[in-house]
């Protein structure tokens, strides 16, 4: 079976900064997957990289399959990727966005699958709004629907609940949920730790453009659970995740 | 959401529809306004040149038509692709279009076409109203279209050069108004390059816009201060050169795939 996603000895440089340093990393098809790490540490870099954004210095990286410089067509047809930044479009609606977005990736006659993901984002009384007088949250809802609006069957999520309200945050998470469980290979990035240790089965975390820890998320769990000293205290991710950023032997 | 097989096609149809619906949302701006910055041109030259005959036969309102509707088609075409460009990169939605599975040559053809479209949405429009004040003649429609298409494909291609390379609006301001502007209106749109001294004449030589004006001009016609065929050749010449930086630049990614 071919991997969702294949990183192999990935180094990006931003002048003087190493960004990424020889990272490799398979994730296979069908998994939600948690990319975790401080500000700075190269998360963005790497889906930046993996999206076509940013061209790697040395290293290889697919999507499916296809190398994402050499088959870019085949990589970004697979591939949703939600940014980090609050970015639209001011000149047009919701719906519009939507049919642009669908149209760059060459889908015609996309209306069914816009009005659903439209419906399934609750976006639906807002579907004629100009983007310009959407909240924060809406807009950040539109940016998911972008995302998945050429139906890929992976969904690379760059720290989607940011600034978003708990509602939000809770029918979003059942959403991508529900898609990991029809097969989508989901990579998530975000600073809220607790919801990485509820939705990705595994975690890497990066630290100064290394990563510094792969495994599943009940192993790390585990072993961290195992190391603890005073023996008390349910474990979270929070504590491997500080743990390992500050340099302790797990 | 199950995973379908979907059937893809190419993105730039709707690259481009994107692009000429962008300045239709704001047309007042992008196209009215063009319109009447050319025909107070016309009014103020006219009433003040009204005596004055050109190529010994034309009068000076219909010798200034053409070049005006030319100058708004070459301006309004580099302002639709660098507009467009620095908005999108400095507002964050490019990305949009970047992670899609665009060529550099359908991300090319899709933002000069709608500039070209625009160029000559304007430049009809300002020759509609213009004829109001004279009716320049048709002698060569062939050169007409010939040199507009080529003059707009130029004037796209330049604005996404400089839509690429501005990081701020500033650095495309200075881009538009130090160098489009100048070659623009000293290009010949109101005057004879024969009625200039012999060393602004050997300059004019120089300036890639004043061949796609006079061409331009001679379509209309039938006359012009150098041979349309020398104009074609250095109007073909420079398009291919323009077009392929800016192709090379997308191909590269610079400042967009960074």
């Amino acid at each position: 079976m071919v991997a969702a996603i294949s990183i192999q000895n990935i180094s990006k440089n931003y002048g003087e900064l190493q960004a990424l340093d020889d990272v490799s990393l398979t994730i296979e098809e069908g998994e939600f997957f948690g990319l975790l790490g401080p500000n700075g540490a190269g998360k963005t870099t790497l889906i930046s990289i993996l999206a076509g954004l940013v061209v790697a210095e040395r290293g290889q990286a697919s999507i499916m399959g296809a190398n994402v410089q050499d088959a870019f067509r085949k990589a970004r047809r697979m591939l949703g990727v939600v940014p980090q930044e609050l970015v639209f479009d001011p000149f047009f609606s919701v719906r519009e966005t939507l049919q642009f977005q669908s149209g760059y990736f060459g889908i015609q006659d996309n209306e069914a699958w816009i009005d659903e993901i439209i419906t399934e984002l609750d976006l639906t009384g807002k579907a004629d709004s100009n983007m310009r007088s959407l909240s924060g949250g809406m807009k950040r809802r539109v940016l998911v629907a972008q995302a998945l609006v050429h139906r890929p069957p992976v969904i690379i999520l760059d720290e989607p609940t940011a600034g978003v309200d708990v509602e939000l945050r809770q029918s979003l998470w059942q959403f991508i949920s529900r898609l990991n469980q029809d097969g989508h290979t989901i990579v998530l990035t975000t600073h809220y730790l607790e919801e990485a240790e509820s939705l990705c089965q595994r975690i890497a975390m990066l630290k100064q453009g290394k990563i510094v820890a792969l495994d599943t998320t009940a192993n790390l769990l585990k072993r961290h659970g195992a190391l603890k000293k005073d023996g008390e205290g349910k474990v979270d991710l929070e504590d491997v995740f500080v743990n390992i950023m500050s340099g302790s032997v797990l | 959401m199950k995973i379908n097989p979907v059937v893809y096609r190419s993105g730039f149809p709707t690259l481009l529809r994107k692009e000429v619906k962008r300045f239709y949302k704001v047309a007042f701006q992008t196209i009215a306004a063009p319109v009447l910055t050319a025909i107070l041109y016309l009014m103020i030259f006219e009433h003040v040149l009204s005596d004055k005959e050109m190529y010994g036969r034309i009068s000076y309102a219909a010798f200034l038509i053409p070049g005006l509707v030319m100058m708004s088609v070459l301006q309004n075409a580099f302002l639709n692709t660098s507009s467009s460009l620095i908005q999108s990169k400095i507002t964050g939605n490019l990305v949009f279009i970047l992670l899609a599975p665009f060529s550099h040559f359908e991300f090319y053809a899709a933002y000069v076409l709608a500039s070209v479209f625009r160029g000559l949405v304007v430049g009809i429009c300002v020759l509609i109203i213009t004829a109001w004040f004279a009716t320049p003649s048709f002698e060569s429609p062939l050169w007409i279209l010939i040199f507009v298409f080529l003059g707009a494909a130029i004037l796209g291609s330049l604005g996404l050069i400089a839509g690429i390379w501005a990081d701020k609006f500033d650095q495309l301001s200075a881009f538009q108004n130090f160098i489009i502007m100048p070659a623009t209106m000293l290009s010949g749109v109101f005057y004879s390059i024969h009625s200039l001294p012999d060393i602004w004449q050997v300059v004019s030589r120089f300036n890639p816009f004043f061949y796609m004006i006079d061409g331009f001009r001679y379509g209309f016609f039938g006359v012009s201060d150098v041979s349309p065929w020398s104009s074609l050749t250095i109007v073909a010449a420079f398009f291919v050169l323009v077009a392929a930086i800016a192709l090379r630049l997308l191909q590269k990614g610079y400042k967009l795939r960074n």
